[in-house]
């Protein structure tokens, strides 16, 4: 193999619905930096059915050039016509790099190209850089449950690939009326014994937000005490304006549900603030939220490792404090509103 | 029908904990266990066993020692274990280790496969789609439940916002979440036997058709570049108080950030 051969950073989109998933553009932002470092462009690989429109929202939130393979075969997600159309862009534009979302769908896609085209694959990233001298990608990611960082390079194959958890990486502000290149690539796809057939399509009604998008989030763990006490933290995150969050610990006991879990197993969140009520900090849950910007923990036990990430840390009884910081907020909020 | 499932032994990585003065990992006594993922896919082929008759063969890649996670998993039911075990082995990354597990599974008889969604020393997921690439069938990931028709696989396949129903014609590999089920204990009886009547057999390099350039360290794409302990950020401030006090002392430091 002549790694000279194999130019560009590759981000697979992923859509679903034709609606662009967020990770796709976080990892375009990313894929800016890591270019530029290697003097190479961005190229945004779109699979799916009638899905050109999407091509200027790819444009403006920074790719180059955008690879589209449009075909009825690639709705909705399934593995192999998947792994067959990134097969055969890998095979036709050699690229230096290929980037997936660490979602349901990038975790299931990609190592299944990996095999295929036989090249390393890193799983569920949390940082990415450039070798300064051999221009490699360097992979950093969670080993051991969050307890260990390694970083990994994939030296003598190509492409390096890697799959980068959501929430990690930060999209850039949306140029307007930013164009790229569309090359529309033709696939074959012709059913064989590896096709599957997707006979239902069950969308989980959630009228919530995601947790990842969220502002402000207020976090409840063990010392919440029961699923009753929830309620303490839904006023609260209404009276800031954000949501509500857990540990694993209440995904676990029944009191919170699976969508709005914080930390390794769970979602990667960043807000602005972050109150984590209860929580004791476990690695896998710190793994989760340790990039806010501003947490807050409130916890009973002096000893609680949140403690130790968390920038104002309180100890204390939760119960006690937050119904009457939520009231100190509302009247904070109204007073400003008056103002 | 036959099934053959996956499984690995790892630590216990919530029980893994961080030296607080040199910032290394702790390893000593921290228990192995199976992983949890894999130990849901064994259960999900025992229950097919149960229910329409199985054959299922458990396989694990890993050292001597992982005989022990075997022996549980034929004590849980599973009819037969065979351990992957050679030096040759070692320093395999995702791609070497499939390639060797899909090169000692074309040794037995399978309709289905299932392997964890991932294992949690790793938390990499990748194992399971590359035996299937390496075999050539195909492969339905995140299962939270799974049914077996004739040689048709019904699996309700997990996303973040959804389901898809998947029909899959066998062979096929199918890896299990740890949401698929309880799974069962070992009975004394299931322990007995599997100490004392059944056997874990050994496959060395020898015993598989795999090309030694694609196979441990060699064969294996990736290399760690270096690892470290994870560093936190640098505490803020801890305050004991309690009502009102920490009421107020939270709105100062909101305001003091801009945040409301």
């Amino acid at each position: 193999m002549n790694l000279q051969d194999y130019q560009g950073v590759y981000v697979f989109v992923q859509q679903v619905d034709n609606k662009i998933t967020g990770v796709s553009f976080e990892l375009i932002g990313k894929a800016r930096e890591l270019a530029a470092a290697m003097e190479t462009e961005v190229t945004a690989v779109l699979l799916g059915s009638n899905v050109s429109a999407l091509c200027d929202e790819l444009a403006a939130f920074g790719a180059d050039k955008i690879v589209m393979v449009d075909n009825e075969a690639l709705e909705p997600y399934s593995t192999e016509p998947y792994a067959h159309a990134m097969t055969a862009v890998i095979e036709k534009y050699k690229p230096a790099v290929v980037l997936y979302g660490a979602t349901a769908i990038g975790r299931d896609l990609a190592p299944r190209v990996s095999a295929r085209v036989r090249t390393g694959l890193t799983a569920d990233c949390t940082k990415l850089e450039v070798d300064p001298e051999t221009k490699g990608l360097r992979m950093t990611r969670p080993a051991f449950g969050g307890n260990l960082m390694a970083t990994i390079l994939c030296p003598e194959h190509r492409p390096q690939m890697a799959t980068v958890r959501p929430g990690v990486m930060q999209k850039i502000k949306p140029m307007k009326d930013a164009k790229a290149v569309v090359d529309k690539f033709d696939v074959d796809f012709t059913p064989n014994h590896n096709y599957v057939e997707v006979t239902e399509v069950i969308k989980k009604v959630s009228n919530k937000i995601d947790i990842q998008d969220a502002k402000i989030l207020v976090s409840g763990g063990r010392g919440v005490g029961c699923p009753e006490n929830f309620k303490l933290l839904r006023d609260l995150a209404d009276a800031l304006g954000g949501e509500v969050s857990s540990s694993r610990a209440c995904v676990d006991a029944g009191w919170a549900e699976k969508d709005i879990q914080v930390g390794q197993t769970g979602k990667t969140v960043r807000p602005n603030l972050y109150i984590a009520c209860g929580i004791s900090g476990a690695i896998q849950h710190l793994a989760g939220m340790e990039e806010s910007d501003v947490i807050i923990a409130i916890n009973k036990d002096e000893n609680a490792p949140i403690f130790e990430v968390a920038d104002y840390g309180i100890v204390g009884d939760l119960t006690k404090i937050l119904p009457v910081f939520t009231e100190k907020v509302k009247e904070a909020m109204a007073a400003r509103q008056n103002g | 029908m036959n099934i053959v499932v996956c499984i690995k032994q790892v630590p216990n990585t919530n029980e893994v904990k961080l030296d607080p003065v040199k910032g290394t990992l702790i390893r000593d006594g921290v228990p192995s266990i199976m992983n949890p993922d894999d130990k849901a896919g064994l259960e999900a082929a025992l229950r097919l066993k149960d229910s329409m008759g199985a054959h299922v063969t458990v396989v694990s890649m890993g050292p001597l020692q992982a005989d022990a996670v075997l022996r549980e998993a034929m004590a849980m039911g599973a009819d037969d274990a065979y351990l992957i075990s050679d030096r040759a082995f070692g320093g395999a990354d995702t791609l070497a280790t499939s390639t060797t597990i899909a090169a000692a599974i074309k040794k037995l008889p399978y309709d289905l496969i299932i392997t964890g969604r991932q294992a949690i020393d790793g938390d990499t997921a990748q194992v399971g789609p590359q035996i299937a690439e390496h075999l050539n069938i195909p492969n339905v990931s995140y299962a939270e439940d799974i049914q077996v028709e004739g040689d048709t696989v019904t699996v309700k396949r997990q996303y973040e916002d959804r389901y898809h129903t998947v029909k899959v014609k066998m062979p096929c590999l199918i890896t299990a979440l740890s949401e698929l089920n309880q799974p069962r204990y070992m009975t004394p009886g299931g322990i007995f036997d599997a100490y004392r009547e059944k056997t874990v057999t050994t496959w060395t390099v020898n015993d598989i058709e795999v090309d030694m350039d694609k196979i441990g360290l060699k064969g294996s794409p990736t290399r760690v570049f270096q690892s470290f302990p994870k560093s936190l950020k640098a505490a803020g401030t801890v305050v004991t108080l309690d009502g009102e006090e920490a009421a107020d002392y939270m709105l100062e430091k909101l305001r003091e950030k801009f945040i409301i």
